[in-house]
């Protein structure tokens, strides 16, 4: 009796537990279609992503590709842009800024004209000097002068050598020579040559005695001295009232002898004139005016002839060599016809 | 001292004019004399009394009363200010105006002695109205009024730029140039200095000074007889050309700088300082003008006076021109190096008894700098301090790598040597100029 359950039980066991070798097997299929599909899909996906990475990266390679290649342009194209401003630059500097040849020109032109500066102020410098020198020699001759004039009575008489005229001297000492040409001094009293006059004086701190108190004596204290560049007054009033030295023949009087004498040449003068002219009270007087004289060639028997106003040639046919009479060959110039004859003079017409 | 001047003081009361002048006279010359009795005058009371009667006194005691007033003045700052406190400066403002030359003299000496001391007083002066007068002073036929005119207008100048303006704004430039040509030395002295006192304070008025074509007839000054006269000459020169460029430019177009250096050849002294300075400023502002003032045959001169001069300033003056001369490049270096001044100048810094002034200035490093004229370096360096040493070391360094005659001479003058004996520190940059010339040579000759 149980024996159909057991069976049924075996057939049951066998019967799940061929179930679950089936579910087993199937599992196992199925799970290996699964990982066949699996693996596929990956296959796939790596596949495209594949692709995909190699596109994006071949992109982006061109454009590092594109990049390099423009900075490689950049960079050669920077390498030509210095070699060009390298050059300029240097050319531009050599040619403007530091322009070796115009500084040199420069220098020798520098150089020439220090030379004329030079020389110029060379020039002034000696003047200068000359004019010093004249300067002091002038001064001696005046002082020479001076004292010339003042010892004047040294000079040698006729009778008695003066002392720079030694007998035993061949000539007479310059000193004698200057004395006979220097008029002697007059005995009044010389005006004090005011110290302005020669060289240009300090105006001192008051050292030396002040000058404003004794300068100007003849003027009184309170007179303005006018504004102005006038000349010094001192040297105006000793010009002023210079005395009067008068010539030789101002001083002599009129019945002296040499003034006798020399009355008679006037008279003789007056006696004989050298001008025969008579005066004549108009300058008209004096001038020739011409009488006209005719000339023999046109003065006919009965009046005047008319040769030389109206014609000019004596006409013998007989000396003629050839027939005709002279013609004129050349056509008249037209322009040289209207010569004086363009405009009417007056009442004319052309 | 015994009470004079309160005796004298009275007597400046007294009714005929001729007593109060000689009073006036005497204090004048008292005070002239001593600060003392200066200060005596002033506390005395005696200045306002001189100044109240002024204007209606005659010309002759004008002339003493601004006499006063000057020696009063010229001692000291502080009685300058007490003479200006006393209501001084508008009496001396009317002397100015009177037509008596004396009197104007009188007064601008007085002006000039209380403008020398310190700008304040000096605005004080031109506050009071006094340039406008003082430049018409100038224009006066008399010589000595001229003279008083021109050093008041330089004292009043000197202290700052915008007293210089003032001075220029009244017109003073013109008659101050137009002055230049005047044979009477003492003038001129006078004027150069104004002029210079006014060209030196700012570059605008320095060319305003040139505008007034001064040049070229400033060269005739530098070769005048009087010494003072070329000392100012040169001043004026020098405050010139040390502004711009373009000033010293304009300096040596006209033959300044030949000019100078004669100036500069005939004096002795002093008198040579102010021409030495202008060639310096000239040759500092660029290369080309010092290479001008090569041309020009500048450098003899100076390295006469670099010998010659026993002052130290002077001296220093003559090391710094031709440090300027030569700092520009190896051909200015090489001319100056030619001359045979750097052992002169080696004398001077390594000299201790010159002053430290002086030993700045002769600091070879400048010309060292640029120097590659080997044959003037080599007898440095057997006597150079080390800090000197370093710089001859280097530039023979930057020279014999690329020049084998130069290395032949310096093996032979016993240079290679002497360098062997110098003892630096290893890895200073004495080693590796060192280092550099021993690798000129073969291993055998350098031991």
């Amino acid at each position: 009796r149980y024996y159909y359950f057991y069976i049924f039980r075996a057939i049951d066991e066998d019967r799940k537990a061929k179930y679950k070798a089936i579910v087993k097997i199937q599992r196992w299929f199925r799970a290996c279609r699964v990982r066949a599909y699996l693996r596929h899909l990956s296959k796939m996906a790596i596949l495209i992503q594949k692709w995909w990475r190699g596109y994006l990266r071949r992109k982006h390679f061109r454009e590092i590709v594109e990049r390099a290649y423009f900075i490689k342009k950049l960079e050669f194209y920077h390498e030509m842009a210095v070699r060009i401003q390298k050059r300029w630059r240097g050319y531009y500097v050599r040619k403007y800024v530091h322009n070796f040849y115009a500084l040199k020109k420069y220098l020798k032109a520098v150089s020439v004209n220090n030379e004329l500066v030079r020389s110029e102020l060379q020039e002034y410098a000696e003047m200068k000097e000359n004019e010093e020198k004249m300067k002091d020699l002038e001064k001696k001759e005046k002082e020479k002068k001076y004292q010339a004039r003042k010892m004047h009575y040294l000079l040698s008489t006729e009778q008695i050598p003066g002392i720079y005229n030694s007998p035993s001297r061949k000539s007479p000492d310059p000193m004698e020579l200057l004395l006979r040409k220097s008029k002697p001094l007059t005995h009044r009293k010389q005006q004090v040559k005011s110290p302005f006059a020669k060289e240009l004086y300090d105006w001192p701190t008051c050292k030396r005695p002040p000058a404003f108190i004794t300068s100007l004596p003849l003027l009184p204290a309170d007179r303005q001295k006018p504004q102005g560049p006038f000349r010094d007054v001192a040297e105006v009033l000793w010009q002023r009232h210079k005395p009067l030295e008068p010539t030789l023949r101002v001083r002599e009087s009129m019945y002296s002898p040499p003034a006798k004498a020399r009355e008679a040449t006037p008279r003789e003068q007056w006696r004989n004139p050298m001008h025969d002219k008579e005066f004549l009270p108009f300058s008209s007087y004096h001038k020739n005016i011409e009488r006209y004289e005719p000339s023999l060639c046109k003065s006919g028997k009965y009046g005047r002839e008319a040769y030389g106003t109206k014609y000019f040639r004596e006409v013998y046919p007989k000396k003629w060599i050839a027939d005709k009479d002279f013609e004129t060959q050349f056509s008249s110039i037209v322009l040289f016809d209207k010569f004086g004859k363009t405009y009417s003079s007056t009442g004319q017409i052309v | 001292n015994s009470g004079v001047v309160c005796l004298l003081r009275p007597l400046l009361l007294d009714v005929i004019p001729s007593i109060r002048q000689t009073a006036a006279l005497a204090l004048g010359r008292l005070a002239d004399y001593d600060v003392e009795l200066a200060e005596a005058v002033v506390k005395a009371g005696i200045l306002p009394q001189l100044i109240y009667s002024l204007p209606e006194e005659n010309r002759y005691y004008k002339k003493t009363a601004a006499f006063v007033l000057r020696a009063v003045a010229k001692h000291s700052p502080q009685l300058a200010q007490a003479v200006i406190q006393c209501g001084a400066l508008e009496m001396l403002v009317i002397c100015l105006e009177d037509f008596d030359p004396g009197v104007k003299e009188g007064a601008s000496w007085a002006f000039g002695y209380i403008a020398r001391h310190n700008p304040e007083l000096s605005q004080a002066v031109v506050d009071a109205g006094a340039v406008p007068l003082l430049v018409l002073c100038i224009q006066e036929p008399e010589i000595a009024l001229k003279r008083i005119a021109a050093s008041t207008l330089s004292d009043i100048s000197k202290h700052s730029p915008e007293l210089a303006q003032t001075v220029v704004d009244a017109g003073a430039i013109a008659h101050l140039a137009q002055m230049i040509p005047n044979p009477d030395a003492k003038l001129k002295r006078q004027v150069l200095s104004a002029l210079s006192q006014i060209a030196k304070h700012s570059v605008d008025l320095a060319e305003l000074v040139v505008e007034a074509e001064i040049f070229p007839v400033v060269l005739t000054c530098l070769k005048d007889s009087d010494e003072y006269v070329k000392k100012n000459g040169a001043t004026l020169i020098r405050e010139i050309a040390k502004h711009t460029p373009e000033l010293s430019q304009f300096v040596v177009n006209s033959g300044g700088v030949a000019a100078v250096i004669d100036c500069i050849g005939s004096c002795r002294g002093t008198v040579r300082l102010p021409g030495i300075m202008a060639l310096g400023y000239v040759a500092a502002h660029s290369e080309d003008l010092s290479m001008a003032v090569i041309v020009s045959k500048g450098i003899p001169p100076l390295c006469v006076c670099l010998v010659e001069e026993h002052e130290d300033h002077i001296k220093a003056a003559a090391a710094w021109a031709l440090g300027q001369i030569g700092r520009h490049s190896a051909e200015h270096a090489r001319h100056v190096a030619v001359a045979n001044v750097l052992p002169t100048l080696l004398d001077i810094f390594v000299d201790t008894r010159s002053s430290e002034d002086l030993k700045t200035k002769a600091t070879l490093k400048n010309i060292l700098q640029k120097c590659t004229y080997l044959p003037a370096l080599e007898p440095l360096l057997h006597e150079a301090p080390p800090s000197i040493m370093k710089h001859i070391i280097g530039q023979f360094s930057k020279v014999l790598p690329h020049d084998s005659k130069a290395r032949r001479l310096f093996v032979t003058t016993g240079g290679l040597k002497k360098v062997q004996e110098i003892k630096a520190e290893p890895g200073s940059l004495l080693q590796e100029y060192i280092n550099t010339i021993n690798n000129c040579y073969p291993e055998e000759i350098v031991r």
